[in-house]
Order: C-alpha cells, then structure tokens, then sequence
C-alpha cells in the first residue's frame, strides 16, 4: 500500500514539475475550442448548440496528449523494470500509475470545462452538465488509452500509432458524454446515458489495467 | 490430426501445399455456381430492380468483416494462453483480409447506397459501427507493422485483438443506441419482406464461395508469413556469421 502511495505521489511530483504537466493539457484544451469558432463562425447560437460536442472532442484529444510518456518515460530510465519486479500486483501498480495521470490531466480539464463553456456560450446547467459528464468519462479515457500506451510502450514511433489504437475504442464513451449533457440541456432523460456512461466508467477501471498488465508483462523482457 | 501436431510448421506447409489446389479448386466452382445464381435465377426486386443484386456480394462481405475477427480472436486466445507456434501467424495472415473484406462490404453498401437512398453513405448505426471496424483493423495492421520482432507483435497484436473483441459489441450497442436517439424514424432499414428462398439459394452460395476464398487465402497468407520469418531467421544467422568471421 505505502509502495502504490509513494508512486502516486512521485508520479503526480514527476507530471507537475517536468513538460508542464496539468497546465499543458489544458491549454491544448482550450486552443481546440479557440479554435473552433475560427472553423464554424462566430454564430453563438450553433456554439450553443454544438458546445457540448466540442469540449467533449477537446477533452478527448487532450487527455491523449501525455498518455505516449506514460509508460515510455519509465522503460527509458528503467523504472519500469522495478515496478514489474515489485510485489504489488502489477495491475494496480497501473492503476495506480492511471490514477496520476487523471489527477493531473484528466481532472483539470474538468475543472477548465466551466471556464471554456462561457466561451461556448452555455447556459450554466448546460456547463454543469458537462462538467459531470467529464468528470464521469475522462477515468474511462484514461484507462483506454492505458492499453494503448502499455502496447506501444518501447515502440519508437509510439506517439503516433496510440490514437490509432485508442480513439476508436473511445466511440460509446464519446456518444454516451454527449448525449448525457445534452439530455440534460434539453430536458430530456439525463438518468439513463449518465448510468450507462458511468458503467463504461467501471467497465474499463477494470479491462484497461488487466489489458495493460499483461501488454506489459508481454511487451518488456 | 490434432491441431497440437500442425505445431510444426513443416508439417504445416505439407498440408497447405496438398490442400491448396483443391481449396481454390472449390472456391472457383463455388464462385462459379454462386454468380450464375444470381446472375441468371435469382429474380429483379420489384422496387430494388437488378440492384438487388449487389447484396449477394455485400452480404457475404459483411459475415466475413465480423467473422475474421472472430478467427482473430482465437488466434489471439491461441497465441497468449497455449502458446502455439502458428496462431500468431494465423493472426497476422487474418487482419489484412479482414479489413479487405470489411472495406469490400463498405464500398459495395456505397454503391448499392447511391441508387436506392441517393446517397453514397449515410450515418446509419449499421454503416457506422462497420466504419469503426475497419478503423480497428488498420490499427491492428500498424501495430503488426511498427514492432519488428514478430513473437512480439503478435503477443501485443493478440491482447488488442481481445480488446477488440470485449470492445466491438459495445461499441455495436453504444452506436444503435446514438442513431435511434438522432433518427428515430429511419427510412433506411434493409428488411422489406422476408427473404424468398429464389434470393436466399445464391446468397448462401456466394456465402460459401467467399468463405472458402478466405480459408483458400488465409492458408497461403499463413504459409508465406511462416516463409519470410524463414528468410528472417536466415538473414539473421547470415549477419550473425559475418559478425563472428
């Protein structure tokens, strides 16, 4: 326990102070949606309309940013020899690893999301309603693009096969995000694509740390 | 013959080099049989015209789009839990048929699409979660690509596959559930009536002639992939040799 502990701090410590850690991600975030308006026009009432959709697709993009280093990081310094031989478990040294990189990618960019929704012109439930839809979906992005970092682990050309692999596994987290926030702006059963968002949630806290695990176990020897 | 005995892929190569004449020899009838069926017996739709025609070539594609990831995936289970020494091979001679079948069913929709919704692609569930298929097969096919040592590749190609295979009916669910939400009323629904044994005779033909061109095609994919890994190993032991001289 005290060992998964020390890694979640070291790799939180490690996020924060090298690459810029948190603030880069949502700084990626907030381009994207800067630069959306620039594509589309600035009609507020299509911003409205669409505002969900395209934090959503930010945040997706963004939470893939970091995600190539996960593991690369450690297996270039050889970290990632010691945590396979320590005697945590390795699939929740992952977790543990995954865990760090949504406190400090994944859970700034909900708390960015409020901000970018003025810019989106939202209405406040309409924001609070993306906010929770993130905050629900962004662990689920986490631990899909867990796998995909553990397989393309001591690959040189990892950063760009990830999001091949990644974003199409991503597709029901994207439509059931969406379509909660705006189930919730329209007024319309928020309950049910909220649930089913959040089994995708559990769903994967559970695959992506198996399926990295044994990516792992396979991919270094 | 036990498949632990194909484990040998000398014994292997035996028996695709016996089977491979009359496998294509059998494609080649079924195909034969199976165009003639729908060319000539198979009758017009009476709202579809001859265009109906294309589904004997689209459906099959279809089957086998979802089909070769099923053959993928107990490669895959194969390859990570008993080891065996073909079943990556089996995998990797698999993904690049797969995506031509899945992007076959897709172009062939394409073109039936145009005609009868006038259109070439529309967001309908169906076509959707096909398009996020082939997506998945060109991922497996990079992934193969960027790792070169092949034992490798094809433990990681086998735990995406699986992945895959958890993914692929929830991503199924997830985008049926996304279109009924955005078009409840679709008009593009392939039922119509119940299908006629006049159209289901050639469809099952054809079926059986693309099924046989996939065995006929995998097994010499499999032989030549067992060939290059020989070449590999060769060039291999030649650097080695030079090395120590």
């Amino acid at each position: 326990m005290t060992a998964l502990a020390a890694l979640l701090v070291r790799d939180m410590r490690l996020a924060v102070r090298i690459g810029g850690g948190a603030l880069m991600g949502v700084l990626f975030f907030l381009i994207v949606v800067t630069l959306t308006p620039f594509a589309i026009g600035p009609d507020l009432v299509l911003l409205k309309r669409i505002g969900p959709a395209i934090l959503w697709i930010g945040a997706l993009l963004a939470s893939l940013l970091a995600l190539d280093r996960l593991f690369a990081a450690d297996h270039e310094d050889g970290s990632l020899d010691l945590l396979l031989m320590g005697s945590a478990p390795l699939e929740l040294t992952v977790l543990t690893k995954a865990l760090a990189h949504w406190i400090t990618t994944g859970l700034p960019l909900v708390i960015a999301t409020p901000l970018l929704g003025l810019f989106l012109n939202l209405e406040p439930q309409a924001i609070g309603a993306v906010a929770l839809t993130l905050l629900a979906g962004t662990p689920a992005l986490t631990c899909i693009g867990l796998i995909g970092a553990a397989l393309s682990v001591a690959l040189r050309r990892g950063g760009l096969l990830l999001p091949v692999l990644v974003l199409p596994l991503t597709v029901p987290v994207l439509i059931f995000g969406v379509a909660a926030s705006n189930a919730a702006i329209t007024g319309s059963g928020f309950g049910a694509p909220f649930m089913i968002l959040c089994a995708l949630t559990l769903g994967s806290l559970v695959l992506g740390p198996l399926a990295a695990g044994a990516a792992l176990r396979q991919g270094v020897e | 013959m036990a498949l632990i005995d194909l484990a040998n892929p000398t014994r292997f190569l035996a028996l695709v080099a016996r089977a491979l004449p009359w496998l294509a020899a059998a494609t080649a009838l079924a195909f034969a049989c199976g165009l003639y069926l729908s060319w000539f017996t198979a009758p017009d739709d009476y709202q579809q015209g001859a265009t109906v025609k294309i589904m004997f070539v689209h459906v099959p594609n279809a089957w086998l789009a979802m089909g070769v990831w099923t053959v993928m995936s107990i490669a895959s289970i194969g390859t990570l839990v008993w080891r065996h020494p073909l079943a990556d091979v089996a995998a990797k001679a698999a993904a690049p048929l797969g995506a031509a079948f899945t992007f076959l069913a897709l172009f062939t929709g394409a073109l039936w699409g145009r005609p009868m919704w006038g259109t070439y692609w529309v967001w309908d569930a169906r076509l959707t979660s096909v398009l996020v298929l082939f997506l998945m097969y060109l991922g497996i096919i990079a992934l193969w690509r960027t790792v070169d040592d092949p034992s490798r590749a094809g433990r990681a190609a086998a735990i995406l596959t699986l992945v895959g295979a958890v993914n692929l009916p929830i991503i199924k669910f997830s985008v049926d559930w996304w279109n009924t939400l955005h078009q409840p009323a679709s008009v593009i629904r392939l039922g119509g009536p119940a299908i006629h044994p006049a159209i289901l005779t050639p469809l099952l033909t054809m079926a059986l002639a693309f099924g046989l061109l996939f065995v006929t095609l995998h097994l010499a994919a499999m032989r030549n992939e067992i060939l290059r890994r020989r070449v590999r190993a060769m060039g291999l032991m030649q650097a080695h040799a030079a090395q120590g001289a």
